[in-house]
């Protein structure tokens, strides 16, 4: 593989907390692609995440985003990336637009790009008709649309996103899924987690499986089919089977 | 054990939630604490009546009478008392509407919501009463040990105060609710409470300051001047000070009417309670307010655009900001004293020059809390490509900033009647603020915003470094002023706090969240 084509490289990440959360992780996503990220609770998902994005300090390990080295470059690679967390972080006493302007000048952008990017993104979420109501009183899904918003308008070529579904209606999902297709289409790459097995089966061109911090099988659909030996199978089924062979064997 | 859902079950259950949040308050919610909070217990007893034993077992080892100007001071207090367990009261039966807790599931269940409304309030009263006689029952054991136990009687008055004034809070919360509704009522009650607590304590000062010219209250409430206007011994109002001497006829008639009334206002006010719980839990569904809309973004560099999301959201919280500016209550004596002393008195504007150093630390403290720990996005904050440290930067800025807003009229006016006042106060101001600002970045713990009243229980360290460093930044600005070359000696000490508190900060863990 190209390293400028990697949009995300991590060797041998180790994050310890009271046990090992991260445990010599290799991982490699390609520029350009859906890639999800899936692991049973308390696998490492979320800490390996939050270390790409900045929030974490591995304990070992290195971190490439788009050919930066993140952890001597941090700054750098945070221009590339945007994080957004399954509990959406907004601020209830600012609305929308504010909140837009509010990121757009932590990522030092020109007011003017910044405006007609955070206009878009607000028409295309459906955000519109309250783009400027405080967000005290926004729903789940709202709020989780508003820090999508947040984390596009200064067009990251790196999305992570942890969990981003949790808690939405079937409208509001539909619409963040169609939102990060079309980021993926348009060269972003986007690095998800998600207990919906059914989205990453269907979105995902790759998926990374890891448990106790390792990641222990990755592949497209059809490649992790044969790794579990359940050609046809459901990612649900295949998941579970790699799970819990990766299980026996420990 | 009592029958579920009755009203000794409730009172149970009740008692049981008070004394673990008590425990948890007391011990930031860490297990095993629980020795160490009994040692400190029995140290502030000890150091209470300490206290207590040299302000006043002189006067009672004299015995005393029951005259009119003891009748006055003890009414004073009584006020005192009352104005605090008001205060206290009131934002513990708005807490009692508006908090969901439990009551999602209590008022979803068969059992009675007035008996749960029953039971709640009188846990207010009596854990209203309870905290005032932590703080008076030294001095009431003193008078008693020296001056003869009819002083245990004052134990039954503050038990009365405490019921006449849950009483009140209740009549006052109810009304509020019912006049402006509940989406009004959360916020101008808590202020009405805060101004209650202050209120009657800066009332006083001002009328110490205006008739004698100086801070003190006490010297006020036995002045001659008072005393002879004040009615005649044997009038009602000195009932309560009466009783706390130990008249029992006094005494029966002060409990009479104190748990009366609250027992009257239970009863008025249980049926409606449900209504009331459920009103308060649809105001944060009511209709969405569209704000005064801004059509374009505004330019802002990283820091500017930190600094401006602090003063906005800040702006926008009119409680947070109202618990906030509280502080800036007690300085409306000094800028009396001020306004009386104007042109004349040198000398006396002195004073004002601690109290507001000392209130700009507090005030600092407060702010960098909120901005600091209680950001409400720390992800987004700490996942921007901008260096920590001038996130931090940004964020203190923004506090000093809003310092400056609140000091600056009374500065400006300190200097046009004493420049070199002046100028020692807005230094003492810079570096106390600074300090306070200092010391909530050092203990810096992620927290909600809504917790900025018990901010004090994520790190008691930084809370105690803050006032000292507030109060020796005071003592040295006032020396200062004064021309006194002890300002060296409590600057240093100011400055040894400030390292003493660095050096015990609580060690960021390698990698803990980048802010």
């Amino acid at each position: 593989m190209n390293r400028s084509t990697i949009a995300l490289e991590l060797r041998g990440l180790v994050k310890h907390f009271d046990r090992p959360a991260v445990d010599g992780l290799d991982l490699s996503v390609r520029a350009g692609q859906f890639y999800a990220l899936l692991g049973p609770n308390g696998a490492g998902k979320t800490t390996t995440l939050r270390i790409v994005a900045g929030l974490l300090r591995p304990d070992a390990g290195a971190v490439s985003v788009l050919g930066i080295d993140a952890l001597a470059e941090p700054i750098a690679a945070k221009r590339l990336i945007a994080w957004v967390s399954d509990e959406p972080m907004i601020y209830d006493k600012l609305t929308p637009f504010e909140y837009l302007e509010f990121v757009a000048g932590l990522w030092s952008m020109d007011a003017g790009t910044a405006e007609a990017r955070a206009r878009e993104l607000i028409e295309w979420l459906g955000l519109a008709p309250h783009a400027h109501e405080r967000c005290q009183s926004f729903s789940k899904g709202m709020r989780q649309k508003v820090a999508l918003a947040g984390a596009l308008v200064h067009e990251p070529r790196l999305l992570i996103l942890d969990e981003p579904l949790t808690g939405l209606d079937a409208g509001a999902a539909r619409q963040v899924k169609d939102v990060l297709t079309a980021r993926v289409r348009g060269g972003a790459t986007v690095i998800m987690t998600t207990h919906i097995l059914e989205v990453a089966e269907r979105m995902a061109e790759r998926i990374g499986i890891i448990d106790k911090g390792r990641l222990i099988a990755e592949g497209t659909l059809d490649e992790l089919r044969r790794q579990a030996g359940r050609a046809g199978s459901s990612l649900e089924d295949v998941f579970l089977d790699l799970v819990a062979k990766q299980s026996n064997a420990a | 054990m009592s029958q579920p859902a009755t009203l000794t079950w409730f009172a149970r259950h009740e008692f049981n939630l008070m004394w673990r949040d008590w425990v948890s308050l007391m011990t930031a919610g860490k297990r095993g604490r629980e020795p160490i909070l009994a040692g400190v217990a029995v140290v502030f007893a000890v150091l209470v009546h300490l206290l207590a034993y040299f302000l006043i077992a002189p006067l009672a080892r004299a015995g005393i009478a029951p005259d009119k100007t003891t009748l006055v001071v003890l009414t004073g207090g009584a006020f005192l008392s009352c104005s605090l367990m008001l205060s206290q009261a009131m934002e513990s039966v708005t807490r009692a509407f508006y908090a969901r807790a439990d009551l999602d599931l209590i008022l979803s269940s068969p059992a009675s919501a007035r008996r749960v409304f029953a039971v709640r309030m009188a846990t207010i009263a009596l854990s209203t009463t309870l905290l005032t006689t932590v703080l008076a029952g030294p001095f009431i054991n003193t008078l008693a040990f020296y001056d003869g136990p009819r002083w245990l009687a004052a134990y039954g008055v503050l038990l009365a105060l405490g019921a006449l004034s849950t009483a009140l809070a209740i009549a006052v919360t109810v009304a509020l609710f019912r006049g402006l509704g509940p989406k009004r009522t959360r916020l101008i009650s808590q202020i009405v409470s805060a101004v209650v607590g202050a209120g009657f304590v800066i009332g006083v000062q001002a009328a110490a300051i205006v008739s004698t010219g100086s801070f003190s209250r006490l010297a006020f409430l036995r002045s001659e001047d008072l005393v002879a206007r004040a009615p005649e011994a044997a009038h009602l109002i000195w009932w309560p000070a009466r009783a706390a001497m130990g008249d029992l006829g006094a005494l029966a008639a002060a409990l009479g009417v104190g748990l009366g009334v609250l027992f009257l206002v239970i009863a008025v006010f249980s049926p409606n309670f449900g209504d009331h719980v459920v009103a308060a839990s649809g105001v944060v569904y009511e209709g969405r307010k569209k704000h005064r809309r801004r059509t374009a973004f505004r330019p802002a560099s990283t820091r500017h655009a930190l600094r401006r999301k602090e003063w906005t959201l800040l702006r926008r919280d009119p409680w947070l900001m109202s618990q906030t500016l509280m502080q800036i209550l007690y300085l409306l004596p000094p800028a009396l004293l001020l306004w009386r002393n104007f042109g004349d008195d040198l000398g006396g504007l002195l004073i004002l020059v601690p109290v507001i150093v000392m209130a700009s630390g507090q005030l600092a403290g407060g702010l960098a809390w909120l901005a600091v720990s209680g950001e409400d996005a720390p992800d987004l904050v700490a996942a921007a490509p901008i260096p920590a440290r001038a996130v931090l930067a940004a964020k203190i800025e923004a506090v000093l900033g809003a310092v400056a807003l609140v000091v600056a009229p009374l500065i400006l006016a300190l200097a046009l009647a004493a420049p070199k006042i002046a100028a020692v106060a807005a230094l003492g101001v810079a570096v106390s603020a600074a300090s306070g600002a200092m010391i909530q970045i050092w203990f810096r713990a992620q927290a909600k915003r809504s917790n900025f009243r018990r901010r004090q229980v994520s790190s008691r360290v930084a809370t105690v470094a803050e006032a000292l460093s507030s109060i020796l930044w005071a003592g040295t600005a006032v020396l200062a002023a004064a021309g006194s070359w002890f300002a060296a000696a409590t600057a240093l000490l100011a400055l040894l706090t400030l390292a003493a508190t660095w050096a015990i900060r609580p060690r960021r863990k390698k990698g803990d969240i980048l802010l």
